[in-house]
C-alpha cells in the first residue's frame, strides 16, 4: 500500500516537474505545477506531516500560485519561442548534476530502515510542531513574521507606479 | 518502508529540472516559477528525513521555507511588474543594462 | 694623535665649506687656507720629529676583523713619508693661495675649495697609510677627487669627458693594483706594511703558476706578480705608457689643480707607490726591469709630443708624463733616493710652470693657444722671470734644484748595469728635448712680436698678487731644494728592522762628474737650439715641419695613441653596451616587465566579456561549477 502511493505520487510529481519547465504557455506551467503541489501535499500525509500538507496546500497551492496567475495576466505575457541557446548545456549539467546525486545517494548509506517501530505519535503533528514552534524555535519564528511584514511592504513599494521617478520613461537601451 | 533514499532521489529530480528550468527559460516568470520547484525538492527532502529519523525539527524547517518562499515570491513578481512597467518585455536576455 | 690632525684639518675643511659652501661663497678660502696652513705647520713638526728619531707607527682604529682578515686604519710615518707631508701640505698651501686670485669671481668658486680640501686629506691619508687596503682606498680617493676637479665646470662636455677618462682609465690600472693588494693577503696573510715586508724574504722563491686554471704550467715568482700587479696601478696613476692618454686631457680642470694634482701629488703617488714598497721591488728584478724600462720609455714618448703641441698646458703636461718616467726609470734601477729627490724637485718647479701657465690665461683672459701669444716679456715680468727659473730648473740647468735630482737619477742608471746605461742614453736625449720644448713655450709665449687677440693687446697687466707670491715662493724652492741634501736625509729608511733593505745612499766618483757634464750640456744644447728656431729664425720652425711631414703629423697627434684606443677599446666597448641596451634590456627585459602589464590588461579585456548581463549566464556559471566541485570531490 505504502509502496503504490509512493510509486504514484512519486512518479506524478516528477512528470509535472518537468511539464512545468517544457510548457511554452506560461498558464499551462502554471496549472502543472498545481498539480504537483497537490501530489506533494499527499507525499507529505504520507510520511505523517499533516500539518503541512495542509499548509502546503494554503500557501503554495492557494496563496503563492494564485499570485503568479495574477502577474501572469497583468502582465499578458505572450507565448515563449523558444528555449534559451544554452539549452543543451543546461539539460547536459542537469543530468550531470543527477548522476552525481544518485551515485552520492546510492554510495552513502542513508538509513534504509528504522530499528525501533513507529509507534504512534505522543501528540498529533500539529500540536508538535506548535509545541517546536513556540520553545525552542521561537526566535526564528519572530524572524519569520518579520520577514513577511517586510516582504509585504516590500512589495507594495516596488509595484507602486511611479517607482523609477515620478516622470521616468521607458528603460534605456543598453549598448 | 519505502527507503529515504528514493526520497532523496524523487527530491533530486525536482531539484535538478528546477535549475534546468532557471538555466533554460527565456521568460523570467518562468525562471521564478522554476525557482519554486526548488524549493519544494528541499521541502520533499526535508520532510522525508524528518519522519526517518523522528526529529520534528525538520518539519519545522519546511513551515520557515515555506514563508520566506511566500516572501521571496511576493517581491520577486513586484520587482517584474516594476521591470515590465520600465521596458515591456518578461525576456529575461533583454534585461542586460549591468552588461560590460 | 697628532698626527691624524694633519689629515683631518682639510677634511674638516671639506665638511665645512661642503655642508654650507651655499652661505660661505667667496668666504670659503678662509676656512681652507688656514686648515692647509695648519696641516703644513703640524707635518713640519712631524718632520723635526722624524728627522731625529725613529719612524713612527700608530694605529688610530681597527677597522675590519674578520677571521683572518684584520685591518686597521694606522699611520705609518718615516722619512720618506715625512718628505711626501711637507710637499703635499706646501704645494697645496700654494695652490690655495693661488687659487684665492684664479678663480675670483667664479660660480663654483666654494666648490672648488671644498673638493681640494678633500684631495688634501686623501693624499696625506694616502702617504701616510700604514696597510695596503687603506693605501687603496686612498688611492681611489685621490681618483675620485681628480675626477671631480677636472670636471669642476660641469657645463663644458670636454670637461666631463675629460674626467670620465681620467677616471676609467686609473680604473683600468687600478684593477691591476685590486689584484695586487689581494694576492699579498693570499701570500701574506696580511696587509700590514711591516708584517708583509718582515715575511718578504721568505716568501722569495715562491712562484705562481699561472697556466693554471688551463692545465698549463707557467710559474713566475709570487713576488713578481705581486710587484707588477701593483705596477699596474702605478702606471695609470702616474700616467705611464700606455696609460698616459688621461693626463692631457686632464687640463680640462682650472690651471692650480693642474699643479696641485697633475704634477706634484697625485700622479707622484705611482712613483711613491714603488719607492715605498722598495724591499719588495728589490726582491723581484724582473718587475724592476719592467719599471725601469716603462719609465724610460714614457720619458722619450711624451717629451717628442711636447715637441709639437701649441696648448702652453699640454706642452707642460706631456713635460709632466716624461719627467714622471723619469722618475719611475730611476726606482726600476734600484735608485730610488734619486726618484723621490726627483720627485720633490719636480713638484716644485712643475707646480710653478703649471702656475705661470695659469697667469698667462688670466691675463690674457682665458687664451691657452701659444699660436696667439708673444711678447708677454715686459707686460708680465713676474711671470715671465719665474717662469724662466722654472724652466731652468726642468731642463737641468747648472745649479738649479733639477739638475741636481736630473742628475743623480742618470748617475745612478748609468752605474746600474747595461740596462741602466741604455736607459741614461735615453734619459739623455730626453733631456735635449725636454730643455728645447721648455724654451720653446718659453720664447713663443714671451718673445717676438705680439700676436695676441688686438682686443686684449694692451690691457695684459700681472695677475694679483694672491697669485704672484707663490709664483715667486716655488721659484725659489725650485732652486733651494737642490741644495738640501734630500738624498742623505732619505737613506735610512729601512721599513723593517731586519728587513729587505730600502734606500741605497747617492753615488758620486767620476761617473758621477761626467755625466753631470753631460747633462747640462744636453740642458744648454736644447735651449741653445729653441732659441735659434724660435727666436732668430721664425721661419724655420714651419719649414721644418713641411719638411719632416710625418714625424711631425706624429708627435702632433700624440702617435695616435688616443684614435688607437679609441678604435680597439672605446668603440668596441660603447657598441657592446648599446647592444646589450638594445638587445637585452629594451627587447628583453622591457619587454618582459612592460609584457606583463600588457598581459594583464589582456587578461582584464577577455575576462571583461563575460560579464554579459545576462542573468541566465551567470546561473549557468554557477550551476556548472556546483557540479565541477561535487564531481572532483566524488572522484577524489
Amino acid at each position: 500500500m505504502a509502496t503504490l502511493s509512493f510509486l504514484y505520487l512519486g512518479t506524478v510529481i516528477a512528470l509535472t516537474a518537468i511539464l512545468v519547465v517544457a510548457f511554452r504557455k506560461p498558464v499551462y506551467s502554471v496549472m502543472a505545477l498545481l498539480v504537483m503541489f497537490f501530489h506533494i501535499a499527499g507525499l507529505f500525509v504520507t510520511l505523517h506531516a499533516e500539518f503541512l500538507a495542509a499548509v502546503q496546500l494554503i500557501v503554495y497551492a492557494g496563496a503563492i500560485l494564485v499570485l503568479y496567475l495574477f502577474v501572469v495576466m497583468l502582465l499578458n505575457v505572450k507565448e515563449d519561442d523558444s528555449y534559451q541557446r544554452q539549452v543543451k548545456l543546461g539539460l547536459g549539467l542537469g543530468l550531470l548534476a543527477l548522476t552525481q546525486v544518485v551515485y552520492i545517494v546510492s554510495t552513502a548509506g542513508a538509513p534504509e530502515e528504522l530499528v525501533r517501530e513507529k509507534t504512534a505519535p505522543v501528540a498529533g503533528n500539529t500540536e508538535t510542531i506548535g509545541h517546536a514552534l513556540y520553545t525552542t524555535y521561537l526566535f526564528p519564528f519572530e524572524v519569520a513574521s518579520l520577514i513577511l511584514l517586510v516582504a509585504m511592504i516590500g512589495a507594495i513599494l516596488l509595484a507602486k507606479k511611479g517607482i523609477m521617478g515620478p516622470d521616468a520613461g521607458p528603460l534605456k537601451e543598453s549598448k | 518502508m519505502i527507503p529515504l533514499s528514493y526520497y532523496m532521489i524523487l527530491s533530486a529530480i525536482v531539484f535538478v529540472t528546477g535549475v534546468v528550468g532557471v538555466l533554460i527559460r527565456r521568460n523570467i516568470i518562468m525562471i521564478l516559477l522554476s525557482i519554486e520547484l526548488m524549493l519544494n525538492a528541499t521541502n520533499i527532502n526535508f520532510v522525508a528525513f524528518s519522519y526517518y529519523l523522528d526529529n520534528i525539527a525538520g518539519q519545522v524547517f519546511v513551515f520557515f521555507a515555506l514563508t520566506v518562499a511566500a516572501a521571496e515570491v511576493a517581491v520577486g513578481l513586484a520587482i517584474i511588474i516594476a521591470l515590465h512597467r520600465g521596458k515591456a518585455t518578461v525576456n529575461v536576455a533583454e534585461l542586460n543594462l549591468m552588461k560590460w | 694623535m697628532k698626527y691624524a690632525l694633519i689629515p683631518l684639518l682639510p677634511f674638516a675643511a671639506f665638511i665645512v665649506i661642503g655642508l654650507f659652501g651655499h652661505w660661505i661663497r667667496e668666504r670659503a678660502h678662509w676656512i681652507a687656507v688656514p686648515a692647509v696652513a695648519g696641516s703644513f705647520l703640524l707635518s713640519l713638526f712631524t718632520f723635526a720629529e722624524i728627522a731625529n728619531g725613529p719612524p713612527i707607527h700608530v694605529t688610530l682604529y681597527s677597522w675590519i676583523t674578520s677571521g683572518a682578515f684584520d685591518v686597521s686604519i694606522g699611520f705609518y710615518i718615516d722619512r720618506l713619508t715625512a718628505v711626501m707631508l711637507l710637499l703635499v701640505t706646501i704645494v697645496s698651501g700654494l695652490v690655495h693661495v693661488y687659487t684665492i686670485g684664479y678663480m675670483h669671481g667664479e660660480p663654483g668658486y666654494a666648490r672648488f675649495f671644498a673638493y681640494v680640501a678633500l684631495f688634501t686629506f686623501s693624499m696625506l691619508m694616502l702617504v701616510m697609510a700604514d696597510n695596503f687596503l687603506q693605501l687603496y682606498v686612498f688611492w681611489e680617493a685621490v681618483g675620485l677627487c681628480s675626477y671631480l676637479l677636472i670636471g669642476h665646470w660641469y657645463d663644458r662636455k670636454s670637461a666631463c669627458d675629460a674626467a670620465t677618462k681620467a677616471f676609467v682609465v686609473n680604473r683600468v690600472g687600478d684593477f691591476g693594483f685590486g689584484l695586487g693588494v689581494m694576492l699579498i693577503f693570499v701570500t701574506f696573510g696580511s696587509l700590514q706594511y711591516d708584517q708583509v715586508f718582515a715575511r718578504a724574504i721568505l716568501v722569495d722563491s715562491q712562484t705562481i703558476n699561472l697556466l693554471k686554471p688551463l692545465g698549463g704550467e707557467w710559474l713566475i715568482g709570487t713576488l713578481t706578480v705581486i710587484c707588477l700587479l701593483l705596477f699596474a696601478g702605478a702606471v695609470g696613476k702616474s700616467a705611464q705608457v700606455p696609460l698616459h692618454v688621461w693626463l692631457p686631457d686632464a687640463m680640462e680642470g682650472p690651471t692650480p689643480i693642474s699643479a696641485l694634482i697633475h704634477a706634484a701629488t697625485m700622479v707622484t703617488a705611482g712613483v711613491f707607490l714603488v719607492a715605498r714598497l722598495a724591499p719588495l721591488y728589490n726582491l723581484a728584478p724582473a718587475a724592476m726591469d719592467v719599471v725601469a724600462v716603462t719609465g724610460g720609455l714614457t720619458a722619450i714618448f711624451a717629451a717628442t709630443i711636447a715637441l709639437t703641441q701649441n696648448d702652453i698646458k699640454r706642452v707642460v703636461a706631456y713635460s709632466t708624463v716624461s719627467q714622471l718616467g723619469y722618475m719611475m726609470m730611476a726606482c726600476g734601477l734600484g735608485a730610488y733616493t734619486a726618484g723621490i729627490y726627483h720627485l720633490l724637485t719636480h713638484g716644485a718647479f712643475k707646480a710653478l710652470l703649471f702656475l705661470c701657465c695659469g697667469s698667462i690665461i688670466i691675463a690674457l683672459h682665458h687664451e691657452q693657444d701659444m699660436r696667439r701669444m708673444g711678447g708677454l716679456k715686459d707686460k708680465l715680468p713676474i711671470t715671465y722671470w719665474t717662469m724662466v727659473v722654472g724652466s731652468l730648473a726642468l731642463s737641468g740647468f747648472p745649479f738649479t734644484a733639477g739638475f741636481f735630482s736630473k742628475d743623480e737619477i742618470l748617475v745612478e742608471a748609468w752605474s746600474s748595469g747595461p740596462l741602466g746605461q741604455v736607459l741614461s742614453v735615453v734619459g739623455l736625449l730626453t733631456a735635449f728635448l725636454t730643455a728645447f720644448y721648455s724654451f720653446r713655450l718659453l720664447f713663443v709665449a714671451f718673445h717676438g712680436e705680439s700676436r695676441v687677440d688686438p682686443r686684449y693687446r694692451e690691457h695684459v697687466n700681472e695677475p694679483s698678487p694672491t697669485m704672484t707670491v707663490p709664483l715667486v715662493i716655488l721659484a725659489v724652492l725650485s732652486i733651494v731644494t737642490g741644495y738640501l741634501e734630500i738624498p742623505l736625509f732619505l737613506v735610512p729608511t729601512p721599513p723593517a728592522p731586519g728587513g729587505v733593505a730600502g734606500f741605497s745612499p747617492p753615488l758620486g766618483g767620476d761617473v758621477g762628474t761626467w755625466t753631470m757634464l753631460v747633462a747640462s750640456l744636453m740642458g744648454i744644447a736644447g735651449i741653445v737650439a729653441a732659441y735659434i728656431i724660435y727666436v732668430r729664425s721664425p721661419m724655420l720652425p714651419q719649414r721644418l715641419a713641411e719638411k719632416w711631414k710625418q714625424a711631425y703629423a706624429l708627435s702632433f697627434n700624440k702617435w695616435y695613441v688616443d684614435e688607437l684606443y679609441d678604435r680597439t677599446i672605446v668603440k668596441p666597448t660603447v657598441d657592446l653596451a648599446n647592444g646589450l641596451w638594445r638587445k637585452v634590456d629594451v627587447a628583453v627585459i622591457d619587454a618582459l616587465v612592460n609584457g606583463v602589464g600588457s598581459a594583464t590588461m589582456l587578461w582584464g579585456r577577455t575576462m571583461r566579456l563575460i560579464q554579459s548581463g545576462e542573468v541566465q549566464h551567470y546561473a549557468l556559471a554557477m550551476a556548472l561549477g556546483a557540479v565541477v566541485i561535487l564531481g572532483v570531490y566524488l572522484l577524489f
